[in-house]
């Protein structure tokens, strides 16, 4: 559906994005398709227990085998690496690739073994003996939090990771002269994005130039800095290629541990190391698991249904190591109240260790969650009061112009017209008909409901949340780069510093620099700097790219075209200002003299002599973009600015539920989207689909299960289910455009859209259709094991 | 470990080699012949990532043995296209619709999708989300997948039909 986008010659267009031929030839480049000469291979041990030391590691049968070159154990790598890092102030908290001492995780790595090939490997894996020691262990977050709990981190001394209360506002008088006031329960249990490519790491050591050269299907900031702080290098000993085509991501794929280990075993065997996790190594023992969380709100509303305040705490079970995981509870202080006008909120949130496998990043870095958790309350307040659900939506989401509107947390959301898309996705739904649709289904017996969600995307972050919940770090930039030249042929290069997992940067940066310099994007060649080579990057996480490598692109191919002004005017002896710029040539004058773009190269290029004093040969600039409102400490009541831009999304979903096994079609899905200007409308459109998707994963089927032993019991495609076409439905998407006043060309961010608001919407949709029994459910995922164990409850009980 | 001789074509090409026993086919298709479009997602057979077509049906390269292709006919994504420069018109209906993203399903989902049109040149949208049930993919919801497949059935029915009207050239 067109946007309004006009104005621009190549931004919001439906184009090719550049990418897609490479992938479709099948000549895309994974980390798993690079092999160099003498390549080894690992393969892992690991833990069988939830919690236990370590008494001895027999590894003489493995190392008898041909081909097996080495076993390493955590006690060996402790002493030659430093540990990882983690987000919060923890020091007592070590972690490694391998486990030091005491496994703390089904699944933990223990050993690596490292031969000619992965089969050779996997062989000797199995004939490494290890004897462990039980240790107690816990795996409930709320069982972890009770004295007496087994410390999961001795040295720590408890389970606690981190706990802080925030109060914005006056919340306790809200509360006490609100009319009503409702408290509930949210869970939303362990799920993840996890791409079908799994983690991988190749590693090269290059003695005589004291280099580590490293391939990773990598999504993470300061990737090569962590790595080259734990491997004890200089940052400059570690080359990072950001060349690597990586096989989806969504948040998860930190690998650091992996990338260690193999950057460590590399040099130790001066040989190049691979390390490709397979599926249970990556769902177990990856690290890659993410948010779990149980949350407790309060909710006080008057009689119209207006929400004056609310109290939310959050209890999120980071696993048994805590990196930069539990950050996902700050990220939603940004967006605390959703795109509602509630006045004054106390959140709370609290990190809470277990032995499990460790939590990381995932779509939306907690936002998702969060979003489930004020939406279940919104649907609620309105069962409560009789009120439609989506006019208690409209009568509390901010109005149009109220912008910009600063929270209580002290965000400020840069712009929206949320009454707007809402009322655009409820007209493309066919709202009316659909309520007949599911009064008809109801009138025939069948379980059927309709869901409802409006939720934010807070994007383009300066990371601000590590000093709200870490004062010792100070971080609070967020920057990207992007470098652009033309060569003496006037071909144009852009060159980015980070990976990419299928966000089509090279397409962003492409038409970005095409639409400033007047360039055919398909013309321009954009590439993937090393990390030498690059000027610095924070990776494409938190929905940030097209705000800030777009920015960045931007602000380099606008130094270049000053450039070629300047090259001209100083040729036609006019100032500058009078020049115009159209497609690369420049004019002046009137008749119009004008140099075109060869000429301007040829001049830059070659003709020193031609070019204005001062300024420099050829033609090339580099911009740093900072995140736009740039980067504050937080205030000491937590009051932060961590995100700039913020997109509003609104769900509308019909499902039916089989009235025996509870099993849960999606009949029709409607989403109404506002991301301000689109750079290009398919890379866009396909997120949001795909991040529905994900979502649908995330409120039906997808679940990390743990039994009361802490073993793992989703482990495999068999029983951790991903959508597949058969359940995700037809699924249409509503532009609307309201541009961000902030950024260049009035983009925010997308990459997250759909997932942000899909759980919530579904949960409602279920719950719409189990109403008429009187059942309610706030858990997530509504499994059909789950929904059909509550119809069968229901039926007893007759 | 037992080696095995085996004689099979693959992308037209004949292709002989010793392998031994336990080598999947997949592992036999990267590692031996390297054709690394094919990828593994999941190495227990339900991702579909390594689909390939073994006597024209679409298999999970990753739950055969390489001795087990001995004598057949495999296609991989490698041999969709028509010449090195080109795409098929599969290939290329993915590209005008963005029918991917990380691209890591991709070469599955085409030779799958490629299986049915040669069987069904004209599929509804639910054969066409049968045909690709077992493809996952993590990135687009499958929707832009549905619709460039139907595309390119629309295309190659011979009609001559030029790609929809885009706002922008590049199509």
């Amino acid at each position: 559906m067109a946007a309004e986008q006009e104005g621009f010659r190549y931004i919001g267009r439906r184009r090719r994005p550049k990418e897609d031929r490479r992938f479709v030839a099948g000549s895309g480049r994974y980390v798993a398709d690079i092999v160099l000469p003498g390549m080894l291979h690992v393969a892992l041990v690991t833990s069988p227990h939830p919690a236990a030391r370590v008494v001895a590691i027999d590894a003489a049968a493995a190392l008898r085998l041909p081909g097996v070159r080495t076993v390493l154990t955590g006690d060996a790598l402790a002493g030659a690496i430093e540990p990882m890092m983690s987000g919060l102030d923890i020091p007592k908290m070590r972690r490694y690739p391998l486990a030091h001492g005491v496994v703390r995780y089904v699944g933990e790595w223990v050993a690596a073994v490292v031969a000619e090939s992965r089969a050779l490997a996997e062989d000797a894996a199995e004939l490494i003996a290890v004897e462990y020691a039980d240790l107690p262990y816990v795996v409930d977050p709320e069982a972890a939090l009770r004295p007496g709990a087994p410390p999961v981190h001795a040295d720590h001394g408890s389970n606690l990771m981190f706990r802080r209360q925030f109060v914005w506002g006056p919340v306790e008088r809200d509360f006490s002269t609100a009319p009503h006031k409702i408290v509930y329960r949210a869970r939303w249990h362990r799920s993840a994005t996890v791409p079908i490519e799994t983690f991988g790491v190749l590693a090269q050591w290059n003695p005589a130039a004291q280099l580590l050269d490293v391939w990773a299907s990598i999504q993470m900031p300061k990737y090569p800095d962590q790595l080259a702080h734990a491997l004890r290098l200089p940052g400059n000993a570690v080359r990072v290629h950001f060349d690597v085509d990586v096989g989806g991501s969504y948040g998860v794929k930190r690998g650091l541990k992996h990338s260690i280990l193999a950057g460590h075993l590399a040099r130790q065997l001066s040989a190049p190391v691979r390390l490709i996790e397979d599926r249970l190594d990556n769902m177990r023992g990856g690290d890659a698991q993410g948010p779990d969380r149980i949350f407790d709100v309060e909710m006080a509303f008057d009689g119209d249904g207006i929400v004056h305040a609310m109290k939310m705490r959050a209890l999120d079970d980071v696993g048994a190591y805590a990196g930069r995981a539990p950050l996902q509870l700050g990220k939603p202080i940004g967006a605390i109240v959703g795109p509602y006008r509630i006045k004054s909120v106390q959140y709370e949130p609290i990190s809470v260790t277990t032995n499990k496998t460790p939590e990381e990043a995932v779509r939306g870095f907690g936002q998702s969650p969060t979003n489930y958790a004020i939406e279940i309350g919104m649907d609620i307040i309105a069962g409560k009061l009789g009120l439609d659900r989506i006019e208690l939506r409209r009568r509390n989401l901010i109005r149009k112009d109220e912008f910009p509107y600063t929270i209580p947390s002290g965000s400020t959301y840069d712009s929206g017209d949320y009454h707007a898309v809402l009322a655009k996705v409820l007209d493309a739904s066919g709202w009316d008909a659909l309520v007949k649709r599911r009064d008809t289904a109801r009138a025939q017996g069948r379980l059927a409901g309709i869901g409802i969600s409006c939720c934010l995307e807070p994007s383009g972050g300066n990371s601000t949340f590590e000093p709200l919940f870490n004062s010792k770090n100070e971080t609070t930039t967020w920057m990207e780069s992007c470098q652009v030249k033309v060569d003496l042929t006037g071909a144009i290069v852009a060159s980015m510093a980070t990976s990419s997992s299928g966000q089509g940067h090279e397409t962003l940066v492409a038409t970005v620099v095409g639409e400033i310099l007047e360039r055919d994007p398909d013309t321009i060649r954009v590439v993937h700097a090393d990390s030498l080579g690059a000027l610095p990057s924070n990776s494409p996480v938190g929905s940030r790219m097209a705000i800030m490598l777009g920015g960045a692109a931007a602000g380099a191919a606008k130094k270049l075209k000053t450039q070629l002004v300047s090259i001209a005017a100083h040729n036609l002896g006019v100032a500058p200002e009078v020049c115009r710029y159209a497609e690369g040539s420049v004019s002046a004058g009137s008749p119009a003299k004008t140099l075109s773009w060869a000429q301007l190269v040829d001049i830059a290029h070659r003709k020193f002599h031609l070019l204005p004093p001062g300024q420099e040969p050829g033609l090339q600039a580099a911009h740093v973009w900072e995140v736009p409102g740039g980067g504050a400490l937080p205030g000491p009541d937590g009051r932060v600015q961590m995100y700039p831009c913020y997109a509003f999304e609104s769900h509308v979903v019909y499902a039916e539920l089989d009235r025996v096994t509870g099993q849960v079609a999606l009949r029709a899905y409607f989403v109404g989207h506002d991301c301000g200007v689109m750079i290009n409308p398919d890379i866009v459109h396909g997120m949001t689909y795909g991040g529905i998707a994900h979502g649908i994963g995330a409120a039906l089927y997808e679940r990390f299960e743990y039994d009361g032993n802490g073993q793992l019991l989703s482990g495999s495609f068999m029983d951790y289910l991903i959508p597949s076409s058969h359940e995700v439905p037809d699924i249409t998407i509503v532009d609307h455009c309201t541009p961000s006043p902030l950024t260049t060309f009035g983009q925010k961010g997308s990459g997250e859209a759909g997932y942000l608001g899909a759980p919530a919407a579904i949960a409602s949709a279920v719950n719409d259709a189990l109403a008429p029994l009187g059942l309610h459910i706030a858990a997530v995922p509504m499994t059909v094991g789950v929904l059909g164990d509550l119809l069968a409850t229901k039926d007893r009980a007759k | 470990m037992s080696q095995h001789r085996i004689d099979l074509t693959v992308n037209g090409k004949t292709r002989s080699a010793t392998v031994p026993a336990r080598l999947t086919l997949v592992d036999f298709l990267r590692e031996t012949l390297n054709l690394t479009g094919t990828h593994t997602g999941c190495e227990h057979g339900v991702c579909g990532a390594c689909t390939v077509l073994l006597d024209g049906e679409p298999v999970r390269s990753c739950l055969l043995f390489a001795v087990q292709a001995d004598g057949a006919q495999i296609a991989t994504v490698e041999g969709l296209a028509p010449d090195t420069e080109g795409l098929s018109v599969l290939q290329d209906s993915f590209c005008e619709l963005h029918a991917l993203q990380c691209g890591f399903c991709t070469s599955g989902m085409l030779m799958a999708a490629h299986a049915l049109l040669t069987r069904d040149p004209d599929p509804s949208e639910e054969k066409i989300r049968e045909a690709i049930g077992g493809n996952l993919c993590r990135c687009t919801g499958y929707k832009q997948i549905v619709e460039a497949i139907a595309l390119a059935a629309r295309r190659l029915k011979g009609a001559n039909e030029p790609a929809p009207e885009r706002g922008g050239h590049g199509g």
